[in-house]
């Protein structure tokens, strides 16, 4: 079976959960012989790990195509300022970032060749609708079964797909605007991901939770939508991360974007609960995001700076060694579609404790839960994690055996299931 | 002519109340009193109640040829009398018929038969107390530990407490080829004879019965009673039917019929030629066949018949360690509120409700458990445990300030004694 797949950049560029959910999907995926994969992305640096799939541009389609023939998996990358699970209101992170990667990434057009670089945010939508004609034409000139589209910024590739070529449409949803905004939807946002997923003819989202949002917010029906939870790549580190040693203080850590949707605000008050208690923990917030100064203002405010920390954007091995100094990892978050980032805590043996409205916690036994406004319960379970020694060794125990059950080849297969289901029932 | 031994397991702890960081030091009471007394009271009128009086009925009809025995924990008596003294009333009913047997066990339903003896002990003690000032009973001749605990050390104790008998699980990985329908006796004390559970029988009425699944559904008690007469050979000399007393009404709700399969049993039992026999009776009047060795714990629960199900874990370790390191500080003390408490600290439940395994060994485990997960369920009952330690050591040194203000004063006394003495010596010198 041969698939069109709109998707994201791989490691070592990743700006969130989806990259790595595309990478191990994909990785997945090749594991099977019957699977044959066409993979577009945008925007790509030159220096991911190619593995089993090739890596192709869009404007090389034409110059580079004899070469990249040989594998079954091939790769086409769009010069386009698109980020993965970004939205227009949101996008504060990256402008930063943009200036640099502008001048890398223009390059001259030509009569096929597509080119994007409107400043990111300002002409978002304009770089979805460009990236769709790409689309169009990677869809005429390439031979394939099913097209499987990524979020909701590929969404309208995938239609466009499917309306060039007739092929039946799956659209992923690993998020959804309201997980993102906290429920103030942006109205274009909306339109296109209903869009999306009505023009769909099967919908994988990562978790029930999610799963619900689609059937309930977006009207859709509960037939055409399966859950596919995600899974967490197995690790490799490099041995002087681990060798680092610890404080002794405890070191309570909260990894991932500054956002409303994460719950910050959250975690600073269950510090600063925990710390009027006791005096022998460190609080971390490492990551970066719009709500960053407001939360350095509020953990001054209630006067924790001295033992509160924030280390701004963390990427690659800095994650781990992270991972590595702490002894929990809180994820609060108001609306996490799945959330991989405790998995990856778990495999380095640091208990987790993670909001009963995220996604993961549909998978996950050995993690504590509580509800993300109740700072009392996280306060709670944050003191016994760092009182009473036996918990985190029962962690430990469990916690690996059960991550590492957490397999992208047991994802890869349930997409697959859906691929075929969704070509029989297209086919009759 | 075999016989027929039906012991049913009565037991609910106190459970606690959600018990977070911030009460410790503040809130000194732990019980979630509404829960406790909702169960109680569920339970009381779907299964103690109705069951207790068909019981009655059956005993009256069969003239003393139907008898049944009880272990009734001693948090179990507490909660009858704080929530459901009818239920009370009616096990006296049942006891002064003289066809019901109630065996001894520990107060608090715990596990401390694992930890120390004496302390093991007195538990003993304490519940066979409360059983003849609460149903009027006499000594009891036989003991059932906390879940069928059962070791051949358990056994050694139980026979220096003076009895006769006690019941154990009849696990296959001990048994081997043996049957567990012949009375047995431990190794170590010979005179302690062993009661074990023929866990097949016993889990046709206490797990499958329900089940519409099972190939033998519907179950009736004729059939049930057939099997039972037909089965093995002719010199047995005792099935023993061992499940929670909860299994009437309340495992198997009373639509699925299990209390006419009940109310069948004693003349489809009788019909087949079967007897019914009490424990004490089964060790008065039944010979040992020969000793049975149980090295290690064994109990009734999950599939491994140990006690992994209650101490398995890292937290039910740290737990259990914490709380038994307080026993001898609870000696020194004499606090009715904290006595109370370190009982109810102690009971099994709060360790079952820690456990990691049901995560993979179904929903037993979950039955009537407050707590989302294990680790919710240590936490919990760890924040309580330091609320509780903290006050028995205020009781213990109860901050020596009077007297240290005292020493201090004294000090100073002797001091300005001393300056006097000083000055009167100057004052004579000039």
């Amino acid at each position: 079976m041969k698939v069109l797949m709109f998707g994201w950049e791989f490691p070592p560029h990743i700006s969130g959960g989806l990259g790595t959910a595309c990478y191990g999907l994909t990785r997945g995926l090749s594991t099977f012989e019957d699977m044959d994969i066409l993979f577009v992305v945008p925007k790509t640096h030159g220096d991911e790990e190619p593995k089993r799939m090739e890596l192709l541009g869009a404007e090389n389609v034409a110059i580079d195509f004899s070469k990249l023939n040989t594998n079954r998996f091939k790769k086409l990358q769009v010069y386009s300022h698109l980020v993965p699970y970004t939205s227009p209101d949101e996008y504060y992170a990256f402008q930063e970032q943009s200036e640099e990667s502008q001048i890398k990434h223009i390059k001259s057009r030509g009569k096929t060749f597509f080119n994007f670089t409107g400043k990111y945010g300002k002409n978002l939508m304009e770089e979805i609708s460009d990236y769709s004609i790409v689309a169009y034409n990677i869809a005429q000139e390439h031979d394939f079964d099913i097209i499987h589209s990524h979020d909701w910024l590929t969404y309208p590739a995938g239609i466009v797909a499917k309306e060039a070529t007739g092929k039946p449409l799956v659209i992923h949803v690993h998020a959804t605007d309201f997980d993102r905004s906290g429920g103030n939807v942006n109205p274009d946002v909306f339109k296109i991901e209903k869009d999306g997923m009505e023009a769909a003819d099967s919908i994988i989202t990562v978790s029930n939770l999610t799963r619900d949002t689609v059937i309930h917010k977006y009207g859709i029906s509960p037939e055409k939508v399966t859950t596919v939870y995600n899974a967490v790549e197995p690790l490799k580190l490099s041995d002087n991360i681990k060798k680092e040693s610890k404080l002794d203080e405890k070191i309570v850590t909260f990894l991932g974007r500054i956002t409303h949707q994460k719950g910050p605000t959250y975690f600073i008050e269950a510090a600063k609960k925990v710390l009027d208690k006791t005096d022998n923990v460190r609080f971390v917030m490492a990551g970066s995001g719009d709500m960053m100064e407001k939360m350095i203002r509020h953990a001054a405010s209630l006067g924790i700076t001295d033992k509160f920390y924030f280390t701004g954007f963390l990427k690659g091995d800095d994650v781990f060694k992270m991972f590595y100094q702490s002894d929990v990892y809180v994820m609060p978050s108001v609306s996490e579609p799945f959330g991989i980032s405790p998995l990856e805590a778990m495999q380095t043996d640091v208990p987790t404790i993670i909001s009963y409205q995220s996604g993961v916690a549909e998978v996950v036994k050995h993690a504590l839960k509580v509800n993300y406004w109740d700072t009392d319960a996280l306060a709670n379970a944050i003191y016994g994690l760092i009182t009473y020694p036996s918990m985190a060794k029962t962690f430990k125990e469990f916690g690996r055996k059960e991550v590492e059950s957490l397999k992208w080849e047991n994802s890869a297969a349930n997409v697959r299931d859906v691929y075929f289901k969704t070509l029989e029932k297209t086919n009759n | 002519m075999k016989n027929i031994c039906l012991y049913f397991q009565v037991h609910q702890p106190f459970r606690f109340k959600k018990y977070s960081f911030f009460d410790m030091g503040k809130e000194h009471y732990y019980y979630d009193d509404f829960l406790n007394e909702s169960v109680m009271r569920k339970v009381a009128e779907k299964c103690y109640l109705p069951a207790n009086n068909l019981l009655l009925k059956l005993i009256e009809q069969n003239k003393g040829e139907f008898k049944v025995t009880f272990s009734i924990s001693g948090t179990a008596l507490d909660q009858f009398e704080l929530y459901a003294p009818e239920v009370l009333e009616s096990f006296q009913k049942l006891a002064e018929t003289g066809c019901v047997e109630f065996l001894a066990e520990t107060y608090s339903h715990s596990l401390v038969s694992l930890h120390n003896k004496d302390l093991f002990k007195e538990e003993v003690k304490k519940h066979t107390k409360a059983l003849k000032n609460l149903l009027g009973i006499k000594k009891p001749k036989v003991f059932r530990n906390t879940e069928l605990i059962y070791s051949d050390m358990l056994g050694k104790d139980i026979f220096e407490m003076g009895f006769k008998g006690v019941l154990a699980e009849g696990a296959k990985h001990i048994l081997g080829w043996k049957s567990p329908n012949y009375i047995y006796c431990n190794p170590l004390e010979p005179k302690l004879k062993l009661l074990l559970r023929n866990y097949n029988y016993s889990d046709d009425i206490a797990f499958r019965f329900s089940d519409t699944s099972w190939t033998e559904y519907p179950l009736t008690a004729k059939k049930f009673a057939s099997w039972i007469a037909s089965d093995e050979n002719e010199e047995s000399q005792i099935v023993n039917l061992f499940m929670d007393y909860e299994t009437f009404g309340e495992h198997h709700n009373a639509a699925t019929g299990i209390f006419d399969f009940l109310e069948h049993l004693p003349t489809a039992v009788l019909e087949e030629e079967l007897k019914f026999i009490t424990p004490s009776e089964a060790v008065s009047s039944l010979d040992t066949v020969s000793p049975m060795s149980m090295p290690y714990p064994t109990s009734w629960a999950d599939e491994e018949r140990d006690v992994s199900a209650w101490l398995g874990n890292e937290m039910q370790k740290e737990a259990f360690d914490k709380l038994y390191q307080l026993a001898p500080l609870i000696k020194k003390i004499d606090n009715k509120k904290l006595k109370r408490d370190w009982e109810y600290l102690q009971t099994s439940d709060a360790f079952y409700y820690m456990s990691t395994k049901w995560f993979t060994d179904g929903d037993v485990h979950t039955y009537f458990n407050p707590y989302p997960s294990a680790y919710d369920a240590f936490l919990n009952y760890m924040n309580i445990l330091s609320d509780f330690s903290q006050e028995v050591h205020k009781l213990i040194s109860p901050s020596n300030k009077k007297d240290d203000i005292i020493a201090e004063l004294k000090e100073e006394l002797k001091h300005k004694e001393k300056q006097l003495k000083e000055y009167q010596e100057i004052i004579k010198s000039l």
